[in-house]
């Protein structure tokens, strides 16, 4: 298809979204991720069952934690598409680089980015 | 097993708000069980921090250790080496651990990063409700096994008060009557009469009211066993 999508999201693969951890999204923001969002299985076509469903849950946490901490909670997001939804991972990936530059740099300061 | 809740973020960054170098030390016990004070418990608190801290410019160095139990002088000298190294310790174990670390480890400040609540268990995940007071005199057997001490709001021991209602205890809609289960399983099971004995004044003495206690095991103090 050779879309093309913003160039500021980096993309780390997982065999399913369930192996996504709160703390892979607390790690992220602590070492200076603007923004990060979780892209997974349409809901019900979860290859494992529930793993989407699992990390929607992790999200909801980590969106907690930061309202907690007083940063805004739309860092963090979840997305569900199809493998075969190319063009709408694209639009995800622009949308989401989108709302994180109406946020602003992330107010969590880092003396060593990762 | 004994239950806690994780005290709020705002209450734990107060806490340590002065600390540039701290530990967290987490329990393999009860506290992993109920999932606020094992080893991923303490790791997001670590990061939940560190990213409060970065937020406003003035960084914290954190380190991880999560001790077999905080309940055991044993494993609390574990970190007998490190522990003066951290300008403060929070410790996600129940109320007895980070008194066992106070009392081993004079010298340094240990801030409990848990309410310890009750003695319970899991009903469902993610769900504990309280199943014993820890009264010193086990009298379960007499109820069905069903304790009026702990389920009771007004720990009644000779039947319900007039605030039970369709089996809902007045204090809350969430709170069974215990009286009445244990009412309709005596019935159900046909011996309705096993609650016709008056159970006498209860000596309160065993519990709580009689002032801090001491479980001593003569067998095991002499090292016979």
């Amino acid at each position: 298809m050779r879309l093309s999508y913003s160039a500021d999201i980096k993309v780390i693969q997982v065999p399913c979204t369930g192996r996504v951890d709160i703390l892979h999204l607390l790690n992220a923001i602590e070492d200076g991720a603007d923004g990060v969002y979780v892209a997974g299985c349409l809901e019900g076509e979860c290859h494992y069952i529930e793993g989407n469903l699992k990390a929607k849950r992790k999200v909801e946490y980590v969106k907690k934690t930061l309202t907690e901490l007083g940063i805004e909670p739309e860092r963090v997001a979840m997305y569900n598409l199809s493998s075969a939804q190319g063009a709408r991972f694209a639009e995800i990936a622009n949308e989401m680089a989108d709302k994180i530059k109406a946020l602003g740099p992330t107010p969590v300061k880092n003396t060593h980015a990762a | 097993m004994i239950v806690a809740d994780r005290k709020s973020l705002e209450e734990i960054l107060a806490m340590v708000k002065d600390n540039k170098k701290i530990l967290i030390a987490g329990c393999k016990g009860c506290v992993t069980v109920c999932n606020v004070g094992g080893l991923k418990e303490v790791e997001i608190l670590a990061s939940s921090i560190k990213i409060a801290r970065k937020k406003e410019g003035n960084d914290i160095e954190i380190d991880i250790e999560v001790l077999e139990r905080q309940c055991d002088t044993e494993y609390v000298a574990g970190i007998s080496e490190t522990v003066g190294d951290y300008e403060a310790v929070i410790s996600l174990a129940c109320g007895v651990g980070p008194q066992f670390l106070s009392e081993m480890y004079k010298d340094q400040t240990f801030y409990p990063g848990v309410n310890t609540t009750f003695f319970g268990g899991a009903t469902q995940h993610g769900v504990w409700e309280e199943r014993c007071a820890g009264c010193g005199t086990c009298a379960i057997h007499n109820f069905g096994g069903l304790c009026p001490i702990a389920r009771c709001a007004k720990s009644l021991m000779n039947g319900p008060c007039g605030g039970s209602s369709n089996g809902v205890c007045e204090i809350n809609k969430d709170t069974e009557c215990i009286w009445d289960s244990i009412v309709r399983k005596k019935m159900e099971a046909g011996r309705l009469e096993d609650l016709l004995g008056v159970k006498g004044i209860k000596d309160w003495q065993t519990a709580r009211d009689g002032g801090p206690r001491r479980s001593i095991r003569e067998e095991l103090v002499q090292g016979n066993i």
